[in-house]
């Protein structure tokens, strides 16, 4: 069963951005369904199932990236996906974060 | 960011003679030390702290590449140096395969945004499949860093 694709927009939460660790935080999660998961950055669309790929979004804290989901389980992958999001890829806590600001250039 | 941002052209190793990951890590760190990029009192310091990272999951990012990798209060700047290992090295890899490729990287704390950037050019070259082909065959330092230039100059990727 498919169903049109879903979207939701979802924002880098943690300090460190969309590194090697949620990235392959990410891929796991995203693996856990049935639905095709895709995710972008401006307009570029990556798989949500390869690092690499995400890897190249090079988000960095604040960014905004769209998600799309297509299949069954679009909707319970998409607050899936925005609930790690949210959550900061369980790495707000760590001491080393809290008190460095991202340097952007 | 390009790769003559963060590669130290004097420390690249084109045939790594290690077989382990810790192998590796240290026979990649000694290449930065020699290339007079790190301190050489902080080396056990920084191979300790690559180790710790890796046990929390492989940097072996699947295609045979790896990116081992930490933050590190010695370094002014991001530093990183390019490794090739021929009959390549059991990383833990999350796709199983064996690393013929490793880019390791150390980052100041303060500066995670480009750490992010150094993985996005990583990452984005390596997608194109020559280029990942030809690094793995390179058989010098001087390969590795003629194929990093290329790249650089957009000859494998546009955009």
């Amino acid at each position: 069963m498919s169903n049109a694709p879903s979207n939701r927009m979802v924002t880098v939460r943690n300090p460190q951005g969309l590194h090697l660790r949620p990235a392959d935080m990410l891929v796991r999660l995203a693996t856990q369904f049935e639905s095709t998961l895709r995710i972008s950055k401006d307009g570029q669309w990556v798989d949500c199932n390869s690092i690499l790929s995400l890897l190249t979004l090079g988000a960095t804290q604040g960014t905004q990236l769209e998600v799309s989901a297509e299949g069954s389980d679009a909707e319970s992958a998409l607050a899936a996906i925005y609930a790690l999001f949210e959550a900061g890829f369980h790495e707000m806590n760590e001491i080393e974060d809290t008190a460095n600001p991202i340097v952007d250039r | 960011m390009k790769f003559a941002d963060f590669i130290q052209t004097g420390a690249i190793q084109a045939s790594l003679q290690a077989t382990t990951k810790e192998g590796v890590i240290e026979e990649l760190v000694q290449s930065l030390l020699d290339a007079g990029q790190i301190d050489a009192e902080q080396r056990e310091d920084i191979v300790a702290a690559i180790m710790k990272r890796e046990e929390l999951g492989s940097t072996g990012i699947g295609r045979g590449v790896a990116v081992p990798h930490t933050k590190h209060p010695s370094v002014q700047k991001l530093v990183g140096t390019v490794g090739v290992s021929e009959s390549g090295v059991d990383f833990d890899s999350l796709d199983g395969e064996r690393v013929q490729l490793f880019f390791l990287l150390i980052s100041p704390p303060e500066r995670p945004g480009d750490h992010l950037r150094a993985l996005e050019n990583i990452s984005r070259q390596l997608r194109d499949e020559t280029f990942c082909r030809f690094l793995k065959q390179s058989k010098s330092a001087d390969d590795v860093q003629q194929l990093l230039q290329e790249a650089d100059d957009n000859q494998f990727v546009s955009g």
